[in-house]
């Protein structure tokens, strides 16, 4: 009773009796309800005993003799360490490269005065307005010709430069206040240095939110990886994951397939369970992901 | 929820830049050098795959290449109005203003609900927010993969569970009729959650007294949403709108999985029409003529994101 107490509580604007929003919030928590059955038959699914065959498959009751089996078969048909490690390149390369790439544009937007400031800006934020994802036939053409095709340099390159990372780092660096500069001035710090030593650790939070964005949407990015890579060693996990539910589809082993599934997500899932509020407050940010 | 910071972002500072160095400098080229060299890493991946992507369309979408090592021939128009006179296009523009039109619609709806019950921060309401927001961070194709069981015949959760209350139990993914349909539950499923966020970022701005002011005057619920709330709420709208049009139009990793455009061409969206004419039938002039025509419909919308963007804090 006590958790139905709590809950009727905590439904907005219910003070004075008013029936609307208190069924507005039954309403969602509901829904928030459905919204987890997905997760959950994938949960259960996962420990599911093969044995019980295709037609308990979406039994939501867990069995109650669960095993490891179908988790250990997903490991053996699909290569997930090496997934999962090609991911993990992708999107640490693209990190470590945006964060050179927008800590420096952030600052010379923040804090430096040069001709054709405007005009450069406004090129920044075209890259914004193309919506990139439209742009992967011609830059599949480039990656060719560069010689990336079925590399992971290739996969990574297009995003190397980010107009959004370079607007956040570039308001970050913006709030700091010119006095702390002024000092290392004095003391005869380079401009590297002071960015080094100064901006940077004082951005933190906003670094530390681009990073949740950037390896966010590239752990997840398909549709580009797919075209880029060609040899099987070198898919990341989206592009291993449907290539393993598309054999496994045909075996009709869904058992499997949640197992594999789970794998893929659990990284991210664990990591936004812990770090909740940040990855929260990051999406806020940033607006597109 | 911290949604603090982002103002808007001022093009130039009013307090004009400090680099006292620099200042000594009058404003000519050798003044700009240093930040030139800044700019210059990001400049030039932005030249190769942005500005140079862009003219690349261009250009691509004039000439015909339909191997990769087949000698290339300037065609003009052709690969546009070819695009054109394609059923397959045409028919993908049409679902995908159906599924742009059928997932916004509802994903946005769902959202301000979500956002309206969840104002309050408690550890009820923060449980309930992960809840909704779990699917936008998983990958679409681990969405497509977990939404081919519950919409799989017979023995799918789905019909396990609630297709054995319908006389007749439809094949889901298999009948054109309903196919699309499908695919717009789980982009719903998957964004209402994202919108959501937007949505109780921008309640934050309704003032509280307002509100209270509202209630001793007896205004009921839907007053209070209709002359209070949503008027409040129009930029997030506008910027929501924007960003589940993008999204309609750039997601279809889950019609890769599940459907890959079928069947008879019922899922088939624009984008994944592109990737059919450049993977599939080596067709880069096609495939950059859709590609064209595609970016410029977009206009309209880009022009609007824009402002809505620059309005809200300096975009993505």
């Amino acid at each position: 009773m006590t958790l139905i107490d709590r809950l009727w509580k905590d439904a907005p604007l219910a003070t004075r009796n008013e029936i609307t929003p208190k069924l507005g919030f039954v309403l969602t928590v509901l829904l928030a309800l459905v919204w987890l059955i997905p997760f959950l038959w994938m949960g259960v699914a996962t420990l599911r005993p093969p044995s019980d065959g295709i037609n308990l498959m979406a039994e939501l009751m867990p069995s109650l003799t669960p095993t490891l089996d179908n988790i250990r078969d997903a490991w053996e048909i699909g290569d997930f360490p090496r997934y999962t490690l090609n991911t993990t390149i992708i999107c640490a390369g693209i990190l470590l490269v945006q964060f050179v790439t927008i800590t420096l544009a952030g600052f010379a937007f923040a804090r430096l005065a040069f001709a054709g400031k405007t005009l450069i800006f406004y090129l920044f934020l075209m890259q914004l307005m193309l919506v990139p994802v439209l742009l992967i036939v011609p830059n599949l053409t480039l990656v060719a010709q560069l010689g990336l095709y079925d590399t992971l340099t290739g996969v990574m390159m297009p995003f190397f430069a980010s107009a959004f990372g370079t607007f956040l780092i570039r308001q970050a660096f913006e709030a700091i206040p010119t006095e702390l500069e002024d000092a290392a001035l004095i003391d005869g710090a380079g401009l590297f240095q002071r960015i080094r030593h100064i901006y940077v650790p004082l951005s933190m939070p906003s670094f530390s939110a681009f990073a949740i964005i950037s390896v966010t949407s590239h752990w997840n990015d398909f549709l580009w990886p797919l075209m880029v890579i060609n040899s099987p060693d070198k898919r990341p996990l989206t592009v291993g994951l449907s290539v393993f539910t598309a054999t496994a589809e045909g075996t009709q082993a869904w058992g499997t397939i949640a197992a594999g599934t789970l794998m893929v997500i659990a990284p991210l899932l664990i990591t936004f369970l812990i770090f909740q509020k940040r990855f929260i407050s990051s999406f806020v940010t940033s607006g597109i992901k | 929820m911290s949604l603090a910071e982002p103002a808007a972002l001022p093009v130039a500072t009013s307090a004009a830049p400090r680099l006292h160095v620099l200042k000594r400098f009058s404003s000519g080229f050798k003044a700009s050098l240093p930040a030139y060299l800044l700019l210059l890493p990001s400049l030039i991946f932005l030249a190769l795959f942005t500005y140079g992507a862009m003219g690349r369309v261009l250009i691509d979408a004039l000439y015909q290449r339909t191997t990769p090592k087949a000698p290339v021939r300037f065609v003009g128009l052709d690969n546009i109005s070819a695009v054109l006179a394609d059923p397959a296009f045409t028919g993908a523009v049409v679902n995908n203003l159906i599924y742009a039109v059928g997932t916004a619609i509802p994903s946005i709806g769902l959202a301000l609900l979500f956002a309206l019950a969840l104002t309050r921060t408690n550890a009820v309401t923060s449980a309930l927010r992960a809840a909704l927001f779990l699917p936008v961070l998983i990958p679409m194709v681990a969405a497509a993969a977990l939404f081919l069981f519950i919409f799989l015949p017979n023995v799918g959760l789905l019909d396990y569970y609630i297709g054995r209350l319908l006389p007749v139990l439809p094949n889901w993914l298999g009948d054109p009729d309903i196919a699309l349909s499908v695919i717009m539950v789980i982009t719903i499923w998957k964004n209402a959650g994202y919108y959501m966020l937007f949505f109780l970022a921008g309640l934050q701005a309704v003032p509280e007294d307002v509100m209270e002011a509202a209630h001793l005057d007896g205004a009921g619920p839907f007053q209070r949403l209709r002359y209070i709330i949503l008027p409040e709420l129009k930029p997030t709208f506008l910027f929501v709108i924007v960003i589940a049009t993008l999204n309609a139009v750039t997601q279809v990793d889950h019609v890769f999985v599940m459907t890959k455009g079928g069947p008879a061409n019922s899922t088939n969206l624009v984008l994944f029409y592109i990737y059919q004419q450049a993977v599939e039938h080596y067709d880069i002039g096609k495939a950059s003529a859709a590609t064209l025509l595609t970016l410029a419909a977009l206009m309209g919308l880009t022009a609007l994101s824009f402002r809505t963007l620059a309005n809200r804090e300096g975009g993505p």
